[in-house]
């Protein structure tokens, strides 16, 4: 059932564009049933999982190289589904009033987005890490087009390809740590893995790589600038992709893989720092933003820095409270980015300095967005409140060093979150002096009633706290409790006065602090960001490849045949003539002539090839090489290779014609002034000459290199007649070495399409009913346009 | 317009309805041979015929699709020579197709060729024969390899094509744009 689901998501993906042609909305609305129904299925396994029996499902993938597709639903992965599939298929369901019945980017983005659906699922489901690599680069590959839209805007193709070369290039490093950790281990069953980690230096590194795939994926510090450029994408898609899914994937991993290696420190201490880091930089970019999406991705970065922390460090209070801001974290962000779609969609505008008054003139989508951020900031008795608290007591319980500095980094930044949730709902909302009060147009319930239902589940699951608690601790359990008193905490709404509420509330003071001085905040962010920018350590990376390209390209590619030709020439002497000086055996009995009509044709192939030398005019040299050709094809012919001979003749008279057909355009000379200097003409004499007699030596040494009977020729000969073919050339090239055939056509393709695109390539014909209506040798409009 | 319009009246019903000349109106008669004209008109389908007789003959003797495919695409290189084709060329008159779609329908014939014993539970690329018994013409043998031939043939007559497209009329084109610019 879990593998027909995944299935299902990509198969209807597929066929969406058909629907959407007819109508977007019904696309929106289709795409949106498979996940709902994802949803309900996981809320009917919930009971048998959450006691223990895991369902597990496989599907042989490639059985000789132990490929499987192997699927768990567990704990974690019910907590992604409700994210993956509940926050999907409410997102989906206001896409379709999000996007209007004629836009052309709906049925690409409807199709897109439930394809991402079902990847994400698999990923969250993936029980071996060769699968979760596939899905996880399925994800990747979707944000990549999800963002990029139409390819029409220069912005969303360079967030595009940013968000796909730092995912990717995490993706890849990942795939390696995955091999060496899977081989390390015996298998790549995670929970195998999980059972009994594998250590050594091998895994070490394996950790490490694994970790760089993490970092990136979840937008961790340094690599986190493509996530708010990445708000390029359609808002639903932002609030789906790049906050509630799709950069939780690193986190989830964290989450997958800490029981096994939360004990080693290079496993906890780079995402403990960078985590606290990220969390830092990115509430601080926040309350720098003035568009509102930007401040919101800001404040995902920020929140993946936190959960990425409580996940890493192993603890099972740390990681109940890490699964509850999960299933929080995917709540509230959602609702607020949904809120900025519809305010978006209403007003025209996401700059927090042209909204005023909104608030008044809608006051249900305040409440929705203050329950949201109240989520986010930490009030009870919301959700986020009861993460929070429990974050707050696993590292007061856990004290020490770690503990103390986690705990100080938490608070600053949870003091960062109240302050950018404060400054989004004062920004989307707040009456501001000295700016016109907007007048929205009417929103339809279509881009309302979704984000109530994410809102009030934010509110509904922190006041019935056991309900997420049930979800949450079945994870935890799987993690080790250092004391008696972590191990028997619950997530509740009410612990009583202790000292985790008073550090709740000093965050949420400092941060209302820290709103009331928001102008200077701000020009504060603004002023420190041009000195230490991720941003310009990545635009520095990318072009630096550029120019290091830019730089071998022009190294190697010198534009120059005779350097060319000398290149290729030297490797030949250099490699297999030193290999045929090393294996030299020189056949005693070959006959120079066999047949006396071998002698005049060897004397024509070597004058020709003579003249050839001396030749001043191109046509004169290509007549030549025709004539060395015709006698080459001769020789065949008296050696009994009609075949051979055949295609010889063939292939020299086409060789000829398109000599002919290039020589048009060439000079009737090779050299049209001065001779060239006699030191490089006898350089290259001299490679051309050691060239030909390393080939000449080769032929008679390789012909008498043969020890054994040539068994698989007297094979051909006996099995050629079953074949039909009593010409046993042909019955090689179509039968027995047909797949030879199939590869050499296909190259000959290759090798046409190539010619044809060098020769025309400057040359537009632009065609309507099999004419040519207009042509040009320039550059047409659209290359200019995509050089720039 | 009514049927009866279009029929051809019967005193003229044997006239010549095509230019007999492979070019038709060629514009420029400077450059022209009728010679060369004359010859490849004559010798252009019985080439074609023996190209395709190269297709059929070489699981017996020399021959092939390779083989084949090369005849055939010489003998349009004749035409292109002789008609001097502003416009690429064309097979025949009346259809034009575009050589890369010739080289694309020859490997599809190929690649579906390999594929198909798959699908009968075959390894790929594997063969069969097949007796067929045609009146008055006595058994026959057909091998299905020679689908792959075919495709071989016409990929290789798409490549031909392709090259006088490009290395023919392509630059022939580029010399008439550099010299009316020289001019101008």
């Amino acid at each position: 059932m879990l593998l027909a689901l995944v299935a299902a998501h990509l198969v209807l993906a597929c066929a969406l564009p058909a629907v959407a042609a007819r109508s977007t909305r019904a696309a929106f609305g289709l795409a949106a049933v498979l996940p709902a129904v994802t949803l309900v299925w996981a809320a009917a396994m919930a009971p048998a999982v959450l006691g223990g029996a895991a369902v597990e499902e496989n599907l042989a993938w490639a059985p000789a190289l132990h490929l499987t597709f192997d699927v768990r639903l567990d704990a974690l992965a019910l907590v992604m589904i409700v994210l993956v599939s509940g926050v999907g298929a409410v997102i989906l369901a206001y896409s379709a009033f999000y996007f209007g019945r004629r836009s052309p980017d709906a049925s690409r983005t409807s199709a897109l987005l439930l394809f991402f659906a079902g990847a994400m699922l698999g990923l969250v489901v993936a029980d071996d890490l060769l699968t979760l690599y596939v899905f996880w680069e399925l994800t990747s590959i979707a944000s990549f087009l999800l963002v990029g839209q139409s390819g029409l805007h220069r912005a969303n193709r360079r967030a595009a390809v940013q968000a796909l070369l730092v995912t990717v290039f995490g993706g890849l490093s990942m795939l390696l740590g995955f091999v060496l950790v899977g081989e390390s281990a015996g298998t790549y069953r995670i929970s195998a893995i999980v059972a009994s980690p594998p250590t050594g230096g091998a895994v070490t590194a394996g950790i490490v790589l694994i970790l760089l795939g993490v970092l990136t994926k979840s937008a961790q510090a340094p690599f986190h600038p493509w996530l708010p450029a990445a708000m390029a994408a359609p808002t639903p898609v932002s609030g789906y992709l790049h906050a509630a899914s799709m950069v939780k994937a690193g986190v989830f991993l964290v989450a997958r893989l800490s029981p096994a290696f939360a004990s080693s420190a290079e496993w906890w201490l780079p995402l403990v720092v960078l985590g606290l880091a990220t969390m830092l930089i990115g509430g601080w970019r926040a309350l720098g933003a003035t568009d509102l999406k930007r401040l919101l991705a800001f404040g995902t970065v920020s929140q993946l820095g936190f959960l990425m922390v409580l996940f890493a460090v192993g603890g099972r209070l740390a990681a109940v409270a890490g699964a509850a801001l999960l299933l929080a974290h995917g709540l509230f962000k959602a609702t607020l980015f949904l809120v900025v779609g519809t305010v978006d969609k209403v007003t025209g505008t996401r700059e927090i300095g042209a909204l005023s008054g909104l608030g008044r003139a809608m006051p249900g989508l305040a409440a929705a967005s203050a329950l949201a951020a109240a989520s986010m900031a930490g009030i009870p008795p919301l959700l986020g409140f009861v993460a929070k608290e429990a974050a707050f007591e696993a590292f007061l319980l856990e004290g020490g060093l770690r503990g103390g500095v986690v705990e100080v980094g938490l608070v600053a930044g949870s003091v960062l979150t109240v302050a950018y949730s404060a400054r989004f709902l004062w920004g989307a909302f707040a009456t501001k002096p000295g700016v016109d009060p907007v007048t929205p147009a009417p929103a339809s319930p279509g881009l309302t009633v979704p984000l109530w239902i994410t809102s009030l589940a934010g509110l509904v699951l922190g006041l019935v706290a056991p309900v997420a608690a049930v979800l949450a601790e079945a994870y935890g359990d799987t993690l080790p409790a250092r004391t008696a008193e972590e191990a028997g905490y619950h997530l509740a709404l009410w612990h009583g006065f202790n000292l985790a509420l008073g550090l709740s509330a000093v965050a949420l003071a400092g941060g209302l602090l820290l709103h009331t001085g928001r102008d200077r905040v701000a020009a504060l962010t603004r002023r420190l960001h041009h000195r230490v920018s991720a941003q310009r350590g990545y635009e520095l990376v990318v072009s630096g490849l550029e120019r290091l390209a830019v730089l071998v390209t022009g190294r190697l590619q010198v534009g120059s045949l005779p350097v060319y030709l000398a290149t290729v020439l030297l490797m030949v002497i250099a490699l297999p003539g030193i290999g045929l000086v090393l294996g030299w055996a020189w056949p005693g009995d070959v006959p120079v002539v066999h047949e006396w009509i071998q002698i005049p044709l060897g004397i024509v192939v070597v004058a020709a090839a003579l003249a050839m030398v001396r030749a001043r005019r191109r046509f004169t040299a290509v007549l030549l090489v025709g004539a060395v050709g015709y006698g080459i094809g001769g020789l065949f012919i008296v050696d009994g290779a009609p075949d051979l001979a055949l295609a010889q003749f063939l292939v020299e008279t086409l060789a000829l014609v398109a000599f002919v057909f290039v020589l048009r355009r060439l000079p009737a000379h090779f050299t049209e002034r001065r001779r060239p200097r006699r030191a490089i003409q006898v350089r290259k004499g001299v490679l051309a000459a050691v060239a030909g007699i390393t080939v000449g030596v080769f032929g008679i040494v390789l012909s008498g290199a043969r020890t054994a009977p040539a068994t698989a020729s007297e094979e051909f000969v006996r099995l050629a007649p079953e074949t039909g073919a009593t010409n046993i050339i042909s019955a090689i090239l179509v039968d027995f070495r047909a797949l030879d055939t199939v590869g050499e056509i296909t190259v000959l393709l290759v090798a046409a399409s190539g010619t044809a695109s060098l020769v025309l390539a400057t040359r537009h014909d632009r065609r309507r009913r099999g004419k040519v209506r207009a042509s040009g040798s320039g550059t047409p409009a659209h290359e200019k346009e995509v050089s720039g | 317009m009514s049927a009866e319009d279009t029929r051809v009246p019967w005193p003229r019903w044997d006239s010549p309805t095509e230019d007999w000349m492979l070019p038709g109106d060629c514009p420029v008669t400077s450059e022209r041979t009728l010679l060369l004209e004359l010859a490849a008109r004559i010798l252009f389908p019985a080439v074609l015929v023996f190209s395709l007789y190269l297709l059929l003959v070489g699981h017996y003797g020399p021959g092939g699709g390779f083989s084949g495919g090369l005849v055939a695409g010489l003998a349009f290189v004749l035409r292109h020579i002789a008609g001097g084709s502003s416009e690429g060329a064309e097979i025949g008159a009346r259809i034009r197709v575009r050589p890369p779609v010739v080289v694309g329908v020859g490997l599809c014939v190929a690649v579906v060729t390999a594929l198909v014993p798959a699908a009968f539970g075959a390894p790929v690329l594997s063969s069969t024969k097949v007796s067929v018994h045609v009146p008055l013409l006595g058994e026959f043998e057909i091998v299905s390899s020679l689908a792959l031939d075919v495709g071989v043939y016409l990929l290789i007559v798409g490549v031909v094509l392709d090259l006088l497209r490009s290395l023919g009329s392509g630059i022939e084109r580029d010399a008439l744009d550099a010299e009316s610019e020289a001019a101008s």
